[in-house]
């Protein structure tokens, strides 16, 4: 059967705690480097006053967003772009409701604007000047699936490479007891309809059930993995830095999984 | 440059808002200009403003067997998901799909966050109370998780949250995996409910209005935020043919500021020419066209302008927000039902609201209601963070 979905890697960004870039995570995962020291994400994209005053989840989809349009030598501004996350900004939301229960008519205007789920996607295209298609999505525990089936239809649909990032950080208040996020993390692809000289193709078909994901066998990315719904994206993150074929299980939905056949160019 | 869309049916549609519940309520009150704002008696201390509230959310809990969902939001999109028959059209796609054949997609700008709220103003000992302890509410996804477990459908499933464009954009993303072969159909739409945290947020942005909006009067002072659910059927034309189409739809950024528009609209066009290329038709093909129109100063005198200029007199254009409130995430699918409702009542809306034209607006716009044969209509939806969304549709018989 052929595969619902095919899109080729042609940038990568990545960010976790002990991994501040793409190039970190690899050497790590396939090159036997310890993590290292968790570092503040790197947003290069942003304006540095902006770099400066941008909430946490803005300057971790930014930063992961910016390595993977740099490694896809893509322009930013005419790149469609898709930004996946659970729970947005869960640090915004805990002050929103917190100050809503306590004092609501002093309310910060910033964070309020701040607060809306599309604010990465928001902050990434006027930074980049990008008039193409946004969009920000939720899927819940499956968001990096849900993301990464969007993503991927976009850029097959309308034969146009995309931008996919998809980020989220650490609970806090009350509020993180409930989304049970334990560290911050992101992700980022572009995606391409065609190869363009890109080793990685991604073969995507959904498939009934979650079968949920085997332990990688590796203390260090499977309690990454487990740290946030987007880094349900470790174990293809792991893959593309072994850069062999492989064959991978994704939830997207409740009830609804994606194959995913890995090929590599020779 | 977009391909030419192949049309698809609306096979079913409905939507509930301050207006009541479902189509015939939003037909009688548009023909009738009976707008449905109140003044502000939501949360524990008002603002002095007005609102678009749906009554009666507050008396009707979930089912037993939702119970896990029950909150304002989700009570709201149940409400809404049970009138003009749409419960049983989506029971009768599943029966003929299969549930992974189906998709549920939705927008929402804030989902249930008004049970978060709820939640900070009675901790216990500084935690959620229990009976609050519903991981499922307190996240973004909660409208589209409970309406696919409601309809026990397990095709893709995605919250789409772009603020105020979120409900409008949905129709893309189906069109999309329709095409694609992913779905044979989706179900799409959006509900926002009223919470403290979008009355507070937007009168913090001195966004809110003291009285009913007055989208495009010259002396408007901004929005009314108003709660709405709307949800449509989307499936190949062969599956409905007597249903209106989408026969177009446009998505751009304006990469110009979180919470004002562009000055000249950039995106908004962007978004209203690849709608128009899509559907393969031109501006003086359109009859009507639904405004975002909120009534805030810079988004109004935006869209004036666009429309004055990209269209010829003889399409017609209001805001209904004068009626029902902006409704933000539920904004996009609420004007595309009561865009099809006008194609259906062979009635222009009255903008509603406004007694003094504001000069920048052309003489495209419909201040009153106009009887017209409405055979193309689109509708605009922007939203903050610059995105922007525009849907095109059609009646049946305008089926090449």
């Amino acid at each position: 059967m052929s595969p619902a979905l095919s899109v080729w890697i042609s940038g990568i960004g990545l960010w976790a705690p002990g991994a501040g870039d793409w190039h970190a995570f690899r050497d790590i995962v396939a090159g036997g480097a310890a993590p290292g020291e968790t570092t503040r994400p790197v947003a290069e994209v942003l304006p540095p006053n902006e770099r400066r005053r941008a909430p946490e989840s803005v300057l971790l989809a930014a930063a992961v967003a910016g390595q993977a349009v740099r490694m896809s030598g893509r322009d930013a501004a005419t790149l469609p772009c898709v930004f996946a996350s659970a729970h947005g900004d869960q640090v915004i939301t805990d002050y929103m409701c917190e100050t809503l229960a306590t004092a609501p008519r002093e309310l910060s205007p910033t964070k309020f604007h701040n607060s809306v789920h599309n604010a990465p996607a928001g902050y990434w295209t006027i930074a980049t000047g990008c008039h193409a298609a946004s969009s920000a999505v939720s899927g819940g525990e499956e968001a990096f699936g849900a993301g990464l089936l969007e993503a991927a239809t976009l850029a097959v649909a309308d034969d146009r490479d995309v931008l996919l990032a998809s980020y989220d950080i650490a609970g806090t208040g009350p509020l993180g007891s409930m989304t049970s996020t334990t560290g911050p993390f992101a992700v980022a692809l572009v995606l391409s309809p065609r190869a363009e000289g890109a080793a990685v193709r991604l073969d995507i078909t959904p498939e009934r059930g979650n079968s949920g994901s085997d332990p990688m066998g590796d203390g260090w990315l499977d309690g990454l993995s487990a740290s946030n719904p987007s880094a349900r994206a470790v174990p293809l993150m792991r893959a593309l830095a072994l850069t062999r074929p492989a064959a991978l299980r994704i939830a997207a939905a409740r009830g609804l999984d994606l194959h995913i056949d890995m090929g590599v160019a020779a | 440059m977009p391909h030419l869309m192949t049309p698809l049916a609306i096979s079913a549609y409905t939507a509930t808002s301050a207006l009541g519940r479902g189509l015939q309520a939003h037909a009688d009150a548009l023909a009738s200009s009976r707008g449905g704002l109140v003044p502000n008696d939501f949360s524990t201390a008002p603002l002095d403003c007005w609102i678009g509230r749906v009554a009666g959310v507050e008396d009707e809990p979930l089912p037993p067997e939702l119970a896990e969902w029950d909150c304002r939001n989700n009570r709201l999109a149940w409400i809404a998901l049970r009138q003009d028959g749409f419960a049983d059209a989506v029971r009768a796609a599943r029966e003929r799909y299969g549930s992974a054949r189906i998709a549920v997609l939705l927008g929402t700008s804030t989902a249930s966050i008004g049970a978060t709220e709820e939640g900070y103003r009675r901790l216990d000992h500084g935690s959620m109370p229990a009976d609050l302890h519903r991981p499922v509410l307190h996240t973004p996804h909660s409208l589209a998780s409970f309406v696919a477990a409601a309809f026990e459908l397990d095709g893709p499933c995605l919250t789409v949250a772009t603020a105020c464009s979120s409900s409008a954009k949905v129709f893309a993303n189906a069109e999309r995996m329709i095409r694609l072969g992913l779905i044979d159909a989706a179900i799409v739409g959006g509900t926002d409910s009223l919470c403290d945290s979008v009355l507070f947020g937007f009168n913090s942005l001195e966004l809110v209005s003291p009285e009913p909006c007055r989208p495009f009067d010259a002396g408007r002072n901004g929005i009314s935020i108003g709660e709405a659910a709307g949800f449509a059927i989307l499936e190949r034309i062969e599956a409905a043919k007597d249903a209106p189409l989408l026969i177009g739809y446009g998505e751009a950024s304006d990469a110009h500021h979180m919470s004002t528009p562009h000055p000249e609209g950039l995106g908004a066009e962007l978004a209203l020419r690849d709608a128009l290329a899509r559907a393969g038709i031109e501006p003086g093909d359109v009859d009507y066209i639904n405004l975002h129109g909120t009534a805030s100063q810079k988004n109004d005198e935006v869209e004036a302008a666009l429309v004055a200029r990209t269209f010829p007199p003889t399409t017609r254009a209001s805001s209904t927000k004068g009626f029902t409130g902006h409704t933000l995430g539920a904004a996009g699918v609420l004007e595309a039902a009561i865009t099809l409702l006008a194609m259906r009542e062979r009635q222009v809306p009255a903008n509603l609201g406004a007694t003094t034209p504001d000069p920048l607006c052309g003489p495209q716009m419909a201040w009153r209601p106009e009887p017209a044969e409405i055979r193309i209509a689109l509708s605009n939806s922007f939203g903050f963070g610059g995105n922007n969304a525009c849907l095109a549709f059609a009646r049946a018989e305008q089926r090449a």
